[in-house]
């Protein structure tokens, strides 16, 4: 395997982060982002930074593998900012051509941005990198069931996603295997334009939807065959318990607002 | 016990029925292996038993519940399917959570759950890859899980729709061991639909199926004996038999009734310690 954390992948570990309940990480992250909209000042910024650092450093997955995951993203931030920087306006005038200028105000909004993304990118890459993609589901269903009353079919949902997840990587074995038939024939997938590629591509696509289409009717009359009803209530093997840790990291969180809300009015 | 009477069905894109006037008694506690060519009709009637395809009305009973529309939750309570592609069947993210996937359908409650699944897993052999993902098995061990998911809904009948065609011959080795142990265990109906001579010569009953019906209900010892039916109904021998037949061929005296690989072998030494 690389190293590498992409966004989104789970790493294993038993660090606390890893053992937190995913429903208070999912919740956590989300507020996060909410406070991150909130934070307007230096010190309400670094607040956030450090807060950033702790979960980071709880994680016990090297800052670094974080950082190779945000530096593919880098440089969409850094167009956007230099965007922000060259459009808005107010506070000293460095530099102007025509109507774009950079003014104090604008490197000024143009630094919060950077720094906003850098915060959002990276709080939900801790999330994603401690919680398993499976953990993450039974999350969403949970904190997605009120919306049951409204008729919302939370738990086929949340079937379907959990076996989407669990076909991930048989998908993934079945398209090696349709490209490599289709290299025995001949084909070559590695050379010509981008839109040679993408058409040789479809001779793998087809008979990878051909046997998705079978196997989803194979998997449905197996699930049928085992009692599954997609209208009636089922029981949940995996129970999500919450721990005398998650209290402390809902407590630590709620400090956390408390601190910012004062940082920014006490002022 | 499983009644079949005059059953016929047809499928609504064929235009010739698939099962013509059936009739097919099984006791409990009997292992029934059928045989036939493709398309002879084998997997369909082992899903209009379970259920799984619109069995025509007054067919089939099982345990004097008649497979119909309205006792579908109730049959599938007493029947556990094993399909052929050990992938496509497997609905957990892990080992233990796919023998739970049953369970979790029947409203088992959480705490229940945990003896059931070790009980299923240990049944198998399988309880050392409790938490491992479906990628990490090979396919015997897959359709070991299958089993050990269909076993956990403590069914009476347990119908394998070619469950070892797709394994290693390793793998469907210790799969059909474990089958034999479970079936010695307890009184569970096994029909199991296959190619493989092993496996008809584990049955107690062997039904040999041809367009639509039944040619043949005999002893696995009866029909593997026929080498005409056996090579009409696209059969091997087992080895075990093709040696008895070479031995027979130059003249040794051996019994005519099948006997496994180990029977024939003890068979062979003892004559051999007789000679000497």
């Amino acid at each position: 395997m690389n190293n590498k954390v992409l966004f989104g992948m789970y790493l294993p570990g038993n660090s606390l982060m890893h053992r937190l309940d995913p429903r208070l990480k999912l919740v956590g992250c989300f507020w996060f982002v909410i406070l991150v909209f909130f934070a307007r000042t230096w010190w309400t910024n670094l607040l956030l930074i450090g807060a950033l650092g702790l979960v980071i450093w709880l994680s016990q997955v090297k800052f670094s593998k974080y950082w190779a995951g945000i530096r593919p993203l880098m440089w969409i931030i850094l167009f956007t900012a230099v965007i922000q920087a060259l459009f808005s306006s107010g506070g000293q005038v460095y530099w102007h051509w025509g109507w774009l200028a950079v003014t104090s105000a604008g490197v000024a909004q143009a630094g919060f941005l950077v720094l906003r993304f850098f915060l959002i990118i990276t709080s939900s890459t801790v999330v994603t990198v401690t919680t398993t993609p499976l953990q993450l589901a039974d999350a969403l269903e949970a904190l997605m069931k009120p919306l049951k009353y409204l008729r919302v079919p939370v738990s086929q949902l949340a079937m379907m996603v959990s076996i989407a997840l669990r076909f991930v990587p048989t998908i993934m074995d079945e398209v090696g295997l349709i490209m490599n038939a289709q290299r025995a024939r001949g084909m070559d997938f590695s050379s010509g334009s981008l839109f040679t590629r993408a058409k040789r591509l479809v001779p793998v696509m087809i008979p990878l939807f051909v046997a998705a289409f079978k196997r989803a009717e194979e998997l449905a009359v197996a699930m049928e065959a085992r009692g599954y009803d997609p209208n009636q209530a089922r029981t949940k093997f995996r129970q999500l318990h919450w721990q005398r840790h998650d209290t402390w990291g809902t407590v630590v969180w709620g400090l956390l607002t408390v601190a910012l809300v004062a940082l920014r009015f006490v002022k | 016990m499983i009644e079949v009477s005059n059953l016929t069905f047809q499928y609504p894109h064929q235009d010739q029925p698939v099962l013509q006037g059936l009739s097919l008694t099984i006791p409990t506690g009997q292992w029934l292996a059928v045989v036939g060519k493709n398309g002879s009709g084998k997997s369909t009637l082992a899903r209009l038993i379970a259920g799984l395809l619109p069995t025509p009305a007054q067919t089939i009973r099982v345990n004097d519940l008649p497979v119909d529309e309205a006792h579908l939750a109730a049959l599938h309570h007493q029947i556990g399917f094993v399909f052929q592609n050990p992938d496509n069947q497997f609905v957990g993210a892990t080992v233990e959570a796919d023998v739970a996937f049953g369970l979790e359908n029947r409203q088992v409650p959480a705490a229940a759950m945990e003896p059931r699944i070790e009980q299923a897993l240990a049944q198998v052999g399988m309880t050392a890859y409790r938490h491992h993902q479906p990628e990490q098995l090979s396919g015997g061990q897959k359709q070991r899980v299958a089993i050990a998911g269909a076993l956990a809904l403590q069914p009476q009948i347990l119908i394998l729709d070619e469950a070892t065609s797709m394994l290693d011959p390793q793998g469907r080795q210790t799969v059909l061991q474990r089958l034999q142990q479970i079936h010695q265990a307890q009184a569970l109906t096994i029909i199991s639909i296959t190619h493989d001579p092993v496996e008809v010569a584990m049955a107690d009953q062997v039904a040999v199926l041809d367009q639509g019906q039944i040619l043949r209900l005999a002893t696995p010892a009866v029909v593997l004996n026929d080498q005409a039916l056996v090579q009409q109904v696209g059969l091997v021998q087992p080895f075990s038999m093709q040696l008895r037949d070479r031995l027979q061929h130059y003249g040794v005296p051996v019994p005519k009734e099948y006997l496994t690989k180990g029977a024939l072998e003890q068979w062979l030494k003892r004559q051999l310690a007789t000679r000497a």
